[in-house]
């Protein structure tokens, strides 16, 4: 549903390509994960996937057809996004954050009907954030907040999910949770979903593919077992690690540096 | 409850506007009298149509450029319609409508200045510029209003900035009957801008995320924003408050969704500022005071009070 092809991409001024020649393709039911180090062209990747810019070279489709050609009312139906960073300029409770992921489904003058009131319903129970709609926004924990979150994402009934870095900042439970309700959402209602993560265990635990960048390259991508060796990771990450396998998976150690290689 | 309350005052606004004046007009007579049909009528009208036509403009900019200090005279309109009436009067142009349409074109010639820095570079609107714009905008057109005014003959300038601080001692049915043509255009287009506005208070990235198309958004609101606001200043001056206080008012009691917020700071901006020149033209008659002392004088701690109430909830 969603295809990158050969994309090449460089903001204006830069010195150098953000992305050079990566392709990704995410259908429903599949948990893609895109990692690697900071500015490797993580949040350019989506942003590109997404129409928010359109490649220099290559092609960033959905559904067929460029995403930068899509009006953004119509490709909120499609893909329902949660962005890294989002401002609460007015206080507002869950059920109506959660509420404004009907926008694209709401006619001009329209009021919200019963069904934009019921998807709201489902994407809550989903979330199992229901118990917290009448909640002020800012009473929540971050891990409440991200599940609210993906819940408004959810109530634009879209049949990709995008996630940008949702981990972030969120303690061990609520971190293991996370995942399992995105696994949950693709195993149950055949979403197809792309998270940014830098948690390379558990992108390898859950997705079903890994892409990993490097200076806006793709490194390696496929299957966790082939894109976690230790050979990539210590050449993209430039730290010594260690790797088991952890349920099936690989899990990644990083480990102290030797001596001489401090010095 | 709320709405109630709020139309009542509107309502007892615009009967007291009608009723109170210097002049004594007995109540029986109301209906009959010239005084009342050719001068409050259209004053109290005139007042309702601005106040509200501020509040809502303030309420949409404050959405656009995200900042809860956005005022709809920030973005440098009142400077460029000043300098477009000392202009009209330096140039002795004449008739009821020359210094109206003078600081009409002025406020359009800064709203169109501001507009086009805030494309510069491609930045496509982006608030920080156009709030840098605009005080900008608006202190050149200061200064050069300062230089004409420093050079021309004073008796005949001081007219103009009492006009431009004025208020609505120049209303008319003429100007009643424009304002009510006009501005349900803009007004329109704000409104059919709520739900689009209410996704911006999560940031522009966001709100294109959840399918608002977040450039032509910010067009809209910016151009009928602003000519909501060149329209007001051009029939009353430069009424501040109103624009920066009713929308907050509004928001502490109505909530922040725009479908709720917009017809609730028409209607409040509308009362507050016929209530505020019933005010202005009464306590000290037969003078006058500069209807925006009074705006400020009732508008701040009504404020204060409901922040109070809010910051303890």
């Amino acid at each position: 549903m969603l295809r990158l092809a050969g994309v090449r991409y460089r903001y204006p001024g830069a010195g150098r390509d953000a992305l050079v020649g990566v392709s990704l393709s995410v259908d429903t039911g599949e948990f893609h994960a895109v990692l690697g180090p900071n500015g490797s062209g993580k949040t350019t990747l989506v942003r590109i996937a997404l129409g928010a810019l359109s490649p220099l070279e290559g092609k960033a489709e959905i559904g067929g057809r460029p995403s930068h050609e899509w009006p953004r009312q119509d490709l909120a139906r499609m893909v329902g996004v949660v962005p890294q960073r989002e401002d609460n300029l007015f206080p507002q409770r869950v059920r109506e954050t959660v509420l404004l992921g009907r926008y694209p489904h709401l006619s001009l003058w329209g009021r919200e009907r019963p069904e934009d009131h019921a998807a709201v319903d489902r994407a809550l129970v989903a979330c199992d954030a229901q118990h917290l709609a009448d909640r002020w926004l800012w009473t929540l924990s971050g891990g409440e907040y991200q599940r609210v979150r993906i819940a408004r994402a959810l109530a634009q009934e879209p049949r990709l999910l995008v996630l940008d870095e949702p981990g972030v900042s969120l303690d061990l439970r609520h971190e293991m949770g996370l995942f399992e309700l995105v696994r949950g959402l693709v195993d149950r209602s055949g979403l197809g979903v792309l998270m940014i993560t830098h948690d390379l265990n558990l992108a390898a635990r859950f997705a079903d593919s890994l892409l990993l960048l490097s200076d806006g390259s793709a490194v390696a991508s496929g299957a966790p077992g082939d894109v976690l060796t230790r050979d990539t990771v210590e050449r993209v990450f430039g730290w010594p690690v260690a790797l088991q396998t952890v349920e099936g998976r690989p899990h990644m150690v990083p480990l102290r540096q030797s001596k001489e290689s401090r010095a | 409850m709320k709405w109630t309350l709020l139309v009542v005052a509107a309502a007892l606004a615009l009967v007291a506007s009608v009723v109170l004046g210097p002049a004594a007009v007995p109540l029986g007579e109301l209906l009959h009298s010239d005084i009342v049909w050719n001068l409050r009528v259209p004053r109290a009208l005139l007042a309702f149509l601005v106040g509200g036509s501020l509040g809502v403009a303030g309420a949409g900019l404050q959405a656009l450029v995200r900042n809860p200090l956005a005022d709809p005279f920030l973005l440098g309109l009142s400077g460029g319609a000043g300098l477009g009436a000392v202009l009209a009067i330096a140039l002795h142009l004449s008739g009821p409508w020359a210094l109206p349409i003078a600081a009409f074109v002025g406020a359009l010639a800064a709203l169109a200045l501001v507009y086009r820095l805030g494309l510069i570079g491609g930045a496509a609107l982006d608030p920080r510029i156009l709030l840098l714009g605009g005080v900008a905008v608006g202190a050149f057109a200061a200064a050069i209003t300062t230089a004409i005014v420093s050079l021309a003959d004073a008796v005949e300038l001081r007219n103009a900035f009492l006009w431009l601080w004025g208020g609505l001692s120049s209303a008319s049915w003429d100007a009643v009957l424009v304002v009510a043509l006009y501005a349900p255009i803009p007004l329109a287009v704000l409104y059919a801008a709520s739900r689009p506005l209410d996704l911006l208070a999560l940031g522009e990235e966001p709100a294109g995320y959840l399918g608002a198309d977040v450039a032509a958004v910010k067009r809209r609101v910016y151009l009928a924003a602003s000519l909501l606001t060149a329209a007001a200043v051009a029939v009353s001056g430069v009424i501040g408050f109103v624009g920066l206080v009713v929308p907050h008012i509004a928001r502490l009691t109505w909530g922040h969704r725009h479908r709720v917020l917009l017809p609730a700071a028409f209607i409040g901006g509308g009362a507050l500022l016929t209530f505020a020149d019933t005010l202005a033209r009464t306590v000290v008659a037969p003078r006058e005071l500069p209807v925006g002392v009074v705006t400020a004088l009732i508008g701040v701690p009504v404020f204060a009070m409901l922040l109070r109430r809010w910051t303890i909830a």
